[in-house]
């Protein structure tokens, strides 16, 4: 990468021209692509994340040992792909919903395939914090199981839940520029595809700042949401 | 009326099993206060959450008005828990509710709709004391506020029974006082048979009339709190009714005749009975240790008094002594001289 020219006025003024050329198109891709795929991700995840606290061995509900071994083990498996090659790995499944495997929308699969897993273990952690006597007390007063998870267990998670579904949103922004490599729109398709690949490293700085006040942007809505709903605090 | 027959309860933990419970009888009466008091690790809270079976005994029988609580279906428990309600040492309500939902949380469990629920809510929030606290959340108020929220919730379910987890263990003496008055009132008012798990002999005495002693999973005691009171049996109970006499033994390094008083419940405390003592019969005894209390207006403790002079001037105490009302008077052995010998 040759950065030396790549800053003169000529350059800036033609990287101008693409960003109002081309970035209000590819910001809504990004955040169309990261907002559905967040929001299947989560829709997949925390009843996944749900099953792993009620599921073991001591939880509310306990499930047979081979279900929740097995659960454990596909999460961790895809968890440990690295997302590039599951775009990749996954093509058939996208075919299958999408219909095709390139495009904006096609990269909403596997980074939904990416995310849930993801999200299924911060749910995790967050019903995790819940205190064991809060949990005592809802069977003592004649809770289900089912009821103890969507009217205690979830409500009480809820800031922590909305500190770890912004981590979630934050990092599936992420990937999306990774997707913007084989095909999905986005960001992340311009730095890579007008940017690097053509040598406009003005460009590619403008997307790289673009995403950056984004991630700034939803990580302090999600931390302002968090602080705002935790009741535990005085105010 | 609980009965609870022949329970046993042990764990398996990295150390290898441990009976937490042994062998465990206790009847309790409907409108009792009943009183279960012990060291930390006696098993107290293990043989409450037996009584509402969020512990599994490993022996023996739980039983609510003759009903078998250990052969029941999880439906049917859950039932039961309806009116077999608990508060507990750390409160336990939901931080991220206002403390209405939090009240008519078991109610919503059970199907009530909301608008009936609210207004029962609001009327237990009354008994309790907090009208104006229903859209506050508990992180807004104090300990003691918050346990009364805590016990507005267990009497949402309208329970013939309610179990008090170390309830007042976290809170100062006067908040204390006030939840055990609440307490007590609900009992009286409601007609709610309470059991009271404890460590602090001060909460059985203001509020119980039967208590049982637990000493490393097993009853050593039980009875009127006032007959127990009196005469304690067990070295347990004595250690938690008199935590004072443990002194007594070195007291016990001092020479010469010593006399123990008991008062068994009489008035006995309110009279000058040493002062007498030393201006009717001339002795003039001094005091080596006491422990004295009232329950429900009646003395209750003990005095150990060093008499000077020989055995004449003993027997002359011993018989003046005995002649007050309800006191037990006896001779000390004097074991620091026994051993000298």
């Amino acid at each position: 990468m040759n950065l030396q020219n790549a800053f003169t006025p000529e350059k800036l003024q033609e990287a101008w021209e693409i960003f109002c050329r081309d970035f209000p198109l590819a910001l809504w891709d990004t955040l169309y692509v990261t907002i559905v795929s967040t929001f299947f991700a989560i829709v997949i995840g925390l009843p996944l994340g749900m099953i792993l606290v009620a599921g073991e061995e001591k939880g509310i509900r306990p499930l047979p040992k081979w279900l929740m071994k097995t659960l454990n083990v596909v999460i961790n498996l895809l968890r440990s792909i690295p997302f590039l090659i599951l775009i990749v790995m996954v093509i058939p499944l996208t075919r299958m919903i999408v219909g095709t495997s390139v495009g904006t929308v096609a990269s909403i699969v596997p980074l939904v395939v990416a995310a849930f897993p993801f999200v299924a273990r911060l749910v995790e952690g967050s019903l995790r914090e819940i205190s064991p006597n809060i949990i005592e007390t809802a069977q003592s007063m004649g809770a289900t199981p089912m009821q103890i998870l969507l009217h205690v267990m979830l409500p009480e998670s809820v800031p922590s839940l909305i500190s770890n579904f912004t981590l979630a949103i934050t990092t599936i922004m992420g990937y999306t520029a990774m997707s913007g490599a084989i095909g999905g729109g986005g960001l992340g398709k311009i730095a890579i595809m007008i940017g690097y690949n053509r040598y406009k490293y003005a460009v590619l700085y403008m997307a790289v700042i673009v995403l950056v006040i984004l991630v700034q942007i939803f990580q302090s809505i999600g931390t302002k949401l968090a602080i705002k709903c935790d009741k535990r605090l005085k105010h | 009326m609980i009965e609870i027959r022949n329970l046993s309860k042990s764990f398996v933990t990295s150390d290898g099993p441990v009976d937490a419970l042994k062998n465990v009888n206790l009847t309790i009466n409907n409108g009792d206060i009943y009183g279960i008091i012990g060291m930390s690790g006696a098993g107290k809270s293990t043989l409450v959450r037996c009584i509402n079976m969020l512990e599994r005994p490993t022996e023996g029988n739980i039983l609510l008005d003759g009903r078998d609580l250990g052969s029941l279906s999880k439906k049917e428990l859950r039932e039961v828990r309806h009116s077999v309600t608990m508060i507990f040492q750390g409160f336990n309500l939901l931080m991220q509710r206002t403390c209405l939902k939090n009240v008519i949380l078991p109610l919503r469990l059970s199907g009530v709709p909301k608008a009936e629920a609210e207004k029962r809510g609001r009327e237990l929030l009354e008994i309790v004391g907090l009208p104006d606290k229903a859209n506050a959340y508990p992180a807004q108020l104090s300990g003691g506020q918050q346990q009364r929220i805590a016990i507005a919730r267990a009497l949402a379910t309208d329970p013939q029974v309610l179990l008090c987890d170390e309830a007042t263990s976290a809170l100062d003496p006067k908040t204390t006082h006030q939840i055990l008055d609440l307490i007590r009132d609900i009992n009286k008012k409601l007609g709610i048979t309470v059991i009271v798990i404890t460590h602090q002999m001060s909460v059985v005495q203001e509020i119980c009339n039967r208590v049982a002693i637990l000493e490393n999973g097993a009853v050593v005691e039980e009875g009127e709190v006032a007959q127990v009171f009196a005469n304690p049996k067990a070295e347990a109970t004595r250690n938690l009714v008199y935590p004072e006499m443990a002194d007594t033994a070195a007291i016990s390094d001092v020479h010469g005749q010593k006399v123990r008083i008991i008062f068994n419940g009489g008035p006995a405390a309110r009279e000058p009975l040493i002062a007498r003592m030393a201006m009717e019969a001339g002795i003039a005894a001094s005091i080596l240790g006491a422990s004295t209390r009232s329950v429900g207006e009646r003395a209750y403790g003990y005095i150990l008094l060093e008499i000077p002079g020989g055995p004449d001037e003993l027997a002359k105490a011993v018989n003046f002594l005995r002649e007050a009302p309800d006191v037990t008077v006896s001779v000390e052995v004097d074991y620091a001289a026994k051993e000298a010998n």
